[in-house]
């Protein structure tokens, strides 16, 4: 678990009961892989999903992704079935359908430490990111996300969540704002990043990019893709541009300069640059980095 | 037993056929000195045209004989309703025992080939590649003698050589005139270039055109000229239009094809050979075609105009052309309707000789000019050759076509394909079939990364040039270890001593054999 990789710009969902997708989803650009155990995997082949993406984990498991496996609901009958296959996998998160309270969290983080701990993986170490996919989940999105410290994420489900809201699903997601802005507030009160959900029509590149960049606007961390078409374009918006990186390197040369000639304020091109400013070229500079971008002096590589 | 340059064993002689093993891609002078021509001296016809009746009436002007060399153009590909037809007749005419010397074998139904071989027209198949029935009956022992393939540049080279002569060329042309003036360019059943004909129509003892659409004379444009033709023939239908380009122009979806083609624009436009008047060969399969779409979107950003495009002609290349991205198109073989009808409509979109286009032996070849080929492949070996004609269980899978020309005369060829497909790697540590030798492959690009080839002419400038990106350089050994690690190893093909196809390279030696699968 000692290379984490900070980023989490897309998470693709590939499903637990499909080899040959199993093993091309490493080669896309996506930051995460999600291996679904839920949705996308019939009843009758729930134990052969199992067995399939624990020996995906143990045996190809791609050294550069984020890690999670997506088991079955709560109230699901597959549930423990799922958990002890998946903490033995050893992905680096879990990810749990339609999360509603603080206590469903614990009850599952509770498993995952009894498993933990009879095969010998450090107690904690699985993280958590729990799905919001009702109002329920939205309402108690700050409690679910502050419930217990594996909790690393919050992800937004759509489909589950206008269903429960009576609600439309339109391509403009004007139904899914304010679930939007109450799950980032969430996430941003208890540390933990937010995923934006998933855009449904595959073939629909210029509404994924609409959709996207509001996302991006808004702040979320990072986007669930269904389908490896969309990994690319939702990675550009959550990638710094080179004007981005250029400037966060001139506001850090700058801090630097400052610095050197011991001076307590520094400008650029008029400007003051003050620590949000500072701490905004670093994460650029550090997102641009963990997205694999050369980055040198001026002279980055694009 | 000798053992050719690319490690294969190959026996002395294979029946008649006497074995000179392939020795390096530009190892041999050519030996045979003059050209060799079955064309004859011939009077012009008394009547004033050269319009026969029927197919049977023309096959037996032409004197064709028991034993004789027969020879067609494949650019009606699926859609081809030509051979079938020719072959019919000369069957209803009782003739036996032919060589059957197409540039390529399309796969064609009702009649198929395997029913002229299973009644002795045809005896022996001389071309670039059999696939679907043809192809499996071969591969399970149909025929007596080996099928011989050969890539389109060694085609010509084997008829001049005097190795291939041709006693009576069939040419299927979309417009032809009485006097015998054609073309593939205009008509209904318009399938654009005819390169691949050429060599026949200059040749053969005696040529026949055979068309469903009389034009007044004189045909204009005419690819084939009239001083070439005996014979011409109407027949109702030619080929199937939506056959013709069938296939050719979709745009992949598979997120894996597009990642390939996607990287394989990328490192071209790595290349410090990406510049202004560059030259490009991007070929026809799926990934090619989204290739192609990558690189001219790789020129808009930094302003590179090509100078030529060369070989099978595509929509999107047509696209790239009308964009003033490139200069010149030369193509061999037009891919599509788009393509098709684009010869006729610019004066830079030209119809090419395939001996133009591939031919070592012919005083230079446009192939020697390219700067980058993109090559499609069933297999690749750790050694960089190329298996484009056998599948996973030693099954016919396509033609040599024009591959093994392309990565010999590119200065940079770049073979593409997915580590695995199916349940199969396609990065093993020896191919089934050699095709294409690996001196010739500059690198191969993947989903799972890109190895170059460190026995290649350009590899310190290629690893110079690729160390400057972020593209994924990886050895080709990982390559076949990350393949085989999802597959596992599969269980060798089992085959019998009986030699089927003789895999000949552009120089008219041996770089491999295919044998008897064991059922």
């Amino acid at each position: 678990m000692e290379q984490r990789v900070s980023l989490k710009r897309t998470s693709l969902y590939v499903s637990g009961s499909s080899p040959a997708n199993i093993n091309e989803a490493v080669f896309y650009n996506e930051d995460c892989i999600v291996y679904d155990l839920e949705d996308s995997v019939p009843t009758s082949e729930k134990d052969t999903a199992r067995l399939i993406v624990y020996n995906a984990l143990r045996y190809q498991r791609p050294a550069d992704k984020y890690v999670i496996i997506r088991v079955n609901g709560i109230y699901s009958e597959f549930l423990d079935e799922d958990l002890e296959a998946s903490v033995r996998a050893r992905p680096d998160a879990l990810r749990i359908p339609k999360v509603e309270s603080a206590e469903e969290v614990q009850k599952i983080s509770a498993k995952v430490a009894e498993i933990e701990s009879q095969v010998g993986i450090e107690v904690g170490s699985i993280e958590l990111w729990c799905n919001i996919e009702s109002y329920l989940g939205v309402i108690n999105a700050l409690e679910i996300a502050s419930a217990d410290p594996r909790v690393v994420a919050l992800a937004l489900g759509a489909e589950d969540y206008t269903a429960s809201m009576k609600a439309q699903r339109t391509k403009q997601g004007l139904e899914m704002f304010y679930a939007r802005n109450a799950l980032l507030i969430a996430c941003r009160a208890a540390g933990v990043d937010a995923i934006d959900m998933v855009f449904s029509d595959i073939d629909d590149l210029e509404g994924l990019r609409e959709d996207v960049s509001m996302a991006r606007n808004l702040g979320f961390d990072g986007k669930t893709a269904i389908h490896p078409r969309q990994i690319d374009t939702i990675n550009s918006f959550f990638t710094p541009s080179k004007k981005e990186i250029n400037y966060a390197l001139r506001v850090l040369a700058a801090v630097e300069e400052g610095k050197r000639l011991n001076k307590g304020a520094v400008a650029l091109d008029g400007s003051m640059i003050d620590k949000p400013v500072e701490l905004r070229a670093l994460t650029t500079i550090a997102q641009a980095r963990a997205a694999g971008i050369k980055i040198g002096g001026e002279n980055h590589a694009g | 037993m000798p053992v050719n340059a690319v490690g294969r064993e190959l026996p002395e002689r294979i029946g008649n056929y006497l074995v000179k093993p392939y020795q390096g891609t530009n190892a041999l002078e050519p030996t045979s000195k003059k050209v060799v021509s079955n064309r004859v001296l011939t009077l012009r016809p008394a009547s004033g045209s050269k319009v026969v009746d029927t197919l049977e009436q023309a096959i037996q002007a032409t004197g064709l004989k028991n034993g004789m060399t027969i020879s067609f153009h494949h650019s009606f590909r699926e859609g081809d309703l030509v051979v079938g037809q020719v072959l019919t007749a000369i069957r209803n005419l009782g003739i036996k025992n032919l060589r059957f010397a197409p540039s390529a074998v399309v796969n064609i139904k009702n009649p198929s080939i395997v029913d002229f071989v299973r009644d002795g027209t045809i005896t022996r198949i001389e071309a670039s590649g059999i696939r679907g029935e043809l192809g499996d009956a071969v591969i399970d022992g149909l025929m007596e003698e080996p099928v011989i393939l050969r890539t389109h540049g060694a085609r010509p080279r084997a008829i001049e050589a005097g190795e291939l002569e041709i006693d009576v060329a069939f040419i299927g042309a979309s417009a032809a005139d009485e006097y015998g003036n054609a073309t593939g360019q205009i008509g209904p059943n318009a399938c654009g270039a005819l390169g691949y004909s050429f060599i026949d129509v200059t040749t053969a003892g005696k040529v026949v055109i055979i068309t469903d659409n009389m034009v007044d004379y004189p045909c204009v444009p005419a690819s084939i000229s009239q001083q070439y033709v005996d014979y011409v023939v109407v027949v109702e239908q030619i080929g199937i239009p939506e056959k013709i380009g069938a296939g050719a122009t979709r745009m992949t979806r598979n997120p894996r094809d597009l990642m390939i083609a996607q990287r394989i624009a990328d490192v071209i436009a790595a290349s410090r050979l990406f510049k202004n008047n560059f030259s490009f060969q991007t070929g026809a399969g799926s990934i090619s075609i989204a290739c192609t779409n990558y690189l001219a979107d790789r020129m808009e950003e930094r302003g590179i105009k090509a100078s030529f495009a060369l070989g099978g002609i595509t929509a999107n290349i047509v696209e790239m052309f009308n964009k003033g991205l490139v200069r010149v198109l030369e193509g061999s073989q037009s891919f599509d309707a788009v393509a098709a009808r684009a010869i006729a409509e610019h004066p830079n979109i030209l119809e090419i000789d395939n001996a133009v286009y591939s031919n070592m032996y012919g005083k230079g070849c446009m192939l020697d000019k390219l700067n980058f080929g993109v090559l499609t492949a069933l297999e690749i070996d750790v050694d960089f050759n190329l298996n484009i004609l056998t599948g996973s269980s030693g099954e016919m899978m396509g033609g040599l076509g024009g591959g093994p020309d392309v990565a010999s005369g590119a200065d940079i060829s770049i073979a593409a394909l997915p580590i695995v497909r199916g349940r199969t790697p396609s990065v093993v540590n020896k191919v089934f079939t050699i095709c294409t030798p690996g001196e010739t492959v500059a690198m191969v690009v993947t989903e799972a990364g890109i190895a170059l080839n460190p026995r290649h002419k350009h590899y310190e400038m290629l690893r110079e040039d690729m160390e400057k990106t972020d593209l994924k350089i990886v050895s080709i050994e990982s390559l076949r270890q990350l393949a085989e690690s999802f597959t596992g190893k599969p269980k060798q093909i089992e085959c019998t001593d009986k030699i089927v196809c003789i895999v000949e390279y552009r120089d008219g030696t041996v770089i491999d054999v295919i044998r008897q699968i064991k059922r």
